[in-house]
């Protein structure tokens, strides 16, 4: 009552009521200190670029997949049971099937809406994984994940990682034909790990294949404990973009120790809400129109049955392709088989993965660049590294080539063998080529900046001079795009000090030291950089041209 | 009568020592089983049967023109194809009608076409075939009439999907082989290409495959590949073909729509005067 009546005699100064909401407001505030987080952040500045919304793609998939997904858990039973199905699908009648495979028949057939929430779910985890996987090709491409964000990056990373694997347990559940031949693949793949992998499938599929506890097992895994940790990892994710504040590209009045955008309230809460709808409404769109996973043409899953076309989805599609082209070779050692056709794909599937979480570590050690980075790189600005990155690209595509090498065959009228030689010696020298023709596009790209700073713009218009000559007219760049064009640093190659030192005895110099070096030389050297134009140059270019 | 037969008793056991007598017998067990043979054996028309002989006339003509070159002269086959020589009837019915022969090239695997032959032509090719050889005849209708489709679906995902895709879509065999697509393959043709495993696909002979079990499947292949029993739910298939094209369709109409709403909303900022 004191509180009430000291509030009635402020707002009696102020000489009127407070409005319901302001109430509401100061209600909150007194117990949450929402005006203060609000004052700190709600004005918080935004810089605007279309690559920037990537990430909300991912954060408004992600939420779209949860609600589906609960709506989905309502009506589910995750279990491995069998039972004879006498439903409406009557192609599928007196047939026997896990409970597990029931309830998705009866989600897809029976449930309201639960066809669509299914291939709303669905959809949206093939977009979800993809929108991740760009999003860090963003980050990657433009040096995003340089200090101080490399944590961020490695959250990022992780929950890529963690998507994935969701998402293939996710479409394990149903025990479809094509999900049970899923976690039949699993099982292969963990069999193949030395010493460990038969205790480890016994452990996980509690016996041997198939058993009846996997499906209860990844449904526990799948709705909650991934998700759990995943929630977590985007709040983290979110709450270090605050702290660290947005990357934005180089450009006249943007610098490493400010932000030039529009602040979240209004503009960015009103387009990251509509954004949130105009994602939500092209997943219910495609979702109507296409199918997804048509569970129910698969038929139950039987360990005696498999179907052509049996691929994972997209994100799991080059473990597919490493299993595909890898010869299938065995040791036989003392009665135990190392099956290496099966344990080499396993490993390079996690070391392709791995590669791609550490660059931005590796990167930092080779430049020992300690400082921080806002203003972001356009990818030509860092040959070697777009060169790096692409190359991985390569590697990650022919592979999902290989994964699919069946439907290539057929569609393109070749030899599924001839397919899978290609994508084994690919996988060898694709990247290799694909590494030394980005890093000299990037170079020609440079070179080509420098004529446009040095000598502006081709205009298309020739004229002939009086003694006969024909001339392209150029026309200057505008300032601010001369600056942007410039306004990057480059970094010149780490050096090592002098042999000897001043009393003339030879320096030991350890041999990650000299290896920096050298790999420093090979981002930053005279082979790796077109020296972009100097004031000096500029100011000759311009007195030049009048 | 019993005196009679008392004399003839007496005369058969003072004769049944006669020389003769044991070769007697052994003619009479003879004539015995052979006209019981003769009698209880199943009839083998041996007589011409006009309209089939012409039938096998004018499919040898047609053979000549059309088949020799490949399978030589007499159906003993040659290096470009093989021998024809108890392939049967039903195999020469799915191959032409199907239109898969006469081959237009060699190569992996014979595509299906056009037919070449009328029926009445198919018919005339498949008994002169027949003719070379015992094999498999044209099955008659009542032998692919559909059966269960359900139990079909469980014949088929065990027999037949590891090859054809679960949805009858086809698939990729190795070295440019494959295995077709099922939709709009006649029950009659089904049958016969279970029956004699044509180009590389393996026989399922009614040993292996009763008869109950084809219609079974013949009943799932037509149902689920007609688009008036089977609508595709919940919109457009992409083929039946698995993930593949799911992946495909998500990046292109999902994430690539969504990205260009992306750049169509950053394109469209608040305009601040400067």
């Amino acid at each position: 009552m004191s509180t009430h009546s000291s509030a009635e005699g402020a707002s009696a100064d102020r000489n009127r009521q407070p409005n319901p909401g302001e109430r509401i407001a100061d209600w909150a505030d007194g117990r949450l200190g929402i005006y203060s987080l609000a004052k700190s952040n709600l004005r918080k500045i935004f810089p605007d670029h279309w690559s920037f919304m990537l990430g909300e793609i991912c954060l408004y998939t992600f939420v779209i997949i949860i609600l589906t997904g609960v709506y989905l858990t309502l009506f589910f039973t995750p279990s491995m049971n069998e039972v004879v199905y006498h439903g409406t699908y009557t192609p599928l009648n007196n047939i026997r099937m896990s409970e597990a495979y029931k309830t998705t028949l009866d989600i897809s057939f029976d449930v309201r809406a639960g066809l669509l929430m299914r291939q709303v779910h669905h959809w949206a985890a093939i977009v979800f994984v993809a929108a991740m996987f760009v999003h860090m090709m963003r980050v990657l491409f433009t040096g995003a994940f340089r200090k101080p964000r490399e944590v961020n990056w490695l959250f990022g990373f992780l929950l890529l990682f963690l998507g994935q694997f969701d998402g293939f347990m996710g479409y394990s559940l149903p025990d479809d034909l094509l999900s049970g031949t899923g976690i039949r693949f699993l099982e292969g793949a963990v069999l193949s790990v030395p010493i460990v992998g038969s205790y480890l499938t016994m452990f996980a599929y509690g016996g041997q294949f198939p058993g009846t506890v996997i499906i209860p097992r990844l449904f526990t895994v799948h709705i909650l404990l991934i998700p759990g940790i995943m929630a977590g990892l985007v709040v983290a994710h979110l709450i270090l973009v605050f702290y660290h504040k947005h990357t934005q590209f180089a450009g006249p009045g943007r610098t490493e120790k400010n932000v030039i955008g529009m602040p979240l309230m209004p503009v960015y809460m009103a387009k990251a809400g509509g954004f949130f709808f105009v994602v939500f409404g092209a997943l219910a769109l495609i979702s109507a129109i296409a199918q997804v996973n048509p569970i129910w043409a698969y038929g139950p899953y039987r360990s005696d049955q498999v179907t052509t076309d049996a691929q994972p989805d997209w994100y799991m599609g080059f473990s597919e392709g490493l299993i595909r082209i890898m010869p299938g070779w065995e040791i036989h050692f003392l009665g135990h088989t190392l099956e290496l056709g099966v344990f080499i794909p396993l490993v390079v599937f996690i070391l392709v993965l791995v590669a791609i979480a550490v660059y931005p570590f590796v990167e930092s050690w080779v430049t020992a660049d300690k400082r921080e980075h806002h203003l972001l790189d356009r990818p030509r600005n860092a040959p070697v590294r777009t060169a790096l990155a692409t190359a991985w690209l390569a590697l990650y595509l022919i592979l999902l080539l290989g994964g699919g090498n069946d439907l290539v065959a057929t569609h393109f009228q070749l030899s599924i063998n001839a397919i899978t030689w290609i994508v084994r010696i690919g996988f060898f020298v694709l990247p290799v080529i694909v590494f030394v023709a980005t890093k000299r596009i990037c170079l020609g790209l440079q070179r080509r900046d420098r004529d446009k700073v040095l000598h502006g713009r081709e205009t298309g218009v020739i004229k002939r001079l009086p003694h006969g000559e024909f001339i392209e007219v150029h026309e200057r760049l505008p300032q601010e795009r001369i600056y942007e064009l410039t306004a990057h640093d480059q970094l010149q190659p780490l050096e090592l000090p002098p042999a000897e030192d001043r009393t003339g005895i030879p320096r030991k110099v350890p041999f990650s030291e000299k290896l920096r070096a050298k790999l420093s030389s090979v981002y930053f050297g005279e082979h790796s950089q077109v020296p972009k134009p100097t004031a000096e140059e500029l100011e000759e270019s311009t007195s030049q041209h009048h | 009568m019993l005196s009679t037969s008392g004399l003839s008793v007496e005369k058969l056991s003072a004769r049944r020592r006669h020389p003769l007598a044991a070769l007697v017998a052994l003619l009479i067990a003879l004539a015995a089983s052979g006209g019981l043979y003769a009698a209880f054996a199943p009839t083998q028309r041996a007589q011409a049967n006009p309209a089939q002989s012409l039938a096998i006339d004018q499919g040898r003509k047609l053979y000549e023109v059309g088949c020799s070159t490949c399978h030589g002269p007499s159906g003993q086959g040659s290096h470009l194809g093989p021998s024809l020589v108890g392939v049967g009837a039903a195999a020469v019915d799915f191959q032409v009608g199907t239109g898969r022969m006469p081959a237009q090239q060699p190569g992996a695997q014979v595509p299906k076409k056009k037919p070449v032959y009328s029926q009445p032509q198919i018919d005339q090719l498949a008994a002169y075939v027949a003719s070379l050889g015992p094999g498999p005849g044209i099955p008659n209708p009542s032998q692919y009439a559909p059966g269960d489709v359900a139990a079909g679906g469980q014949l088929f995902r065990t027999n037949c999907a590891q090859c054809h895709n679960f949805a009858g879509a086809g698939g990729a065999l190795s070295q440019g082989k494959f295995a077709p697509e099922l939709r709009g393959v006649t029950p009659k043709h089904i049958y016969e290409a279970m029956l004699t495993g044509p180009q590389n696909m393996p026989s399922f002979p009614d040993t292996t495959m009763p008869e109950a079990q084809k219609r079974d499947l013949i009943a799932f292949v037509t149902h689920t590949t007609n688009p008036a029993t089977n609508p595709s739910y919940g919109g457009l298939s992409l083929g039946s073909l698995g993930p593949v094209p799911e992946g495909l369709f998500g990046w292109i109409f999902g994430l690539g729509v969504l990205i260009a709403a992306s750049i169509w909303i950053a394109a469209r900022t608040a305009k601040a005067r400067k």
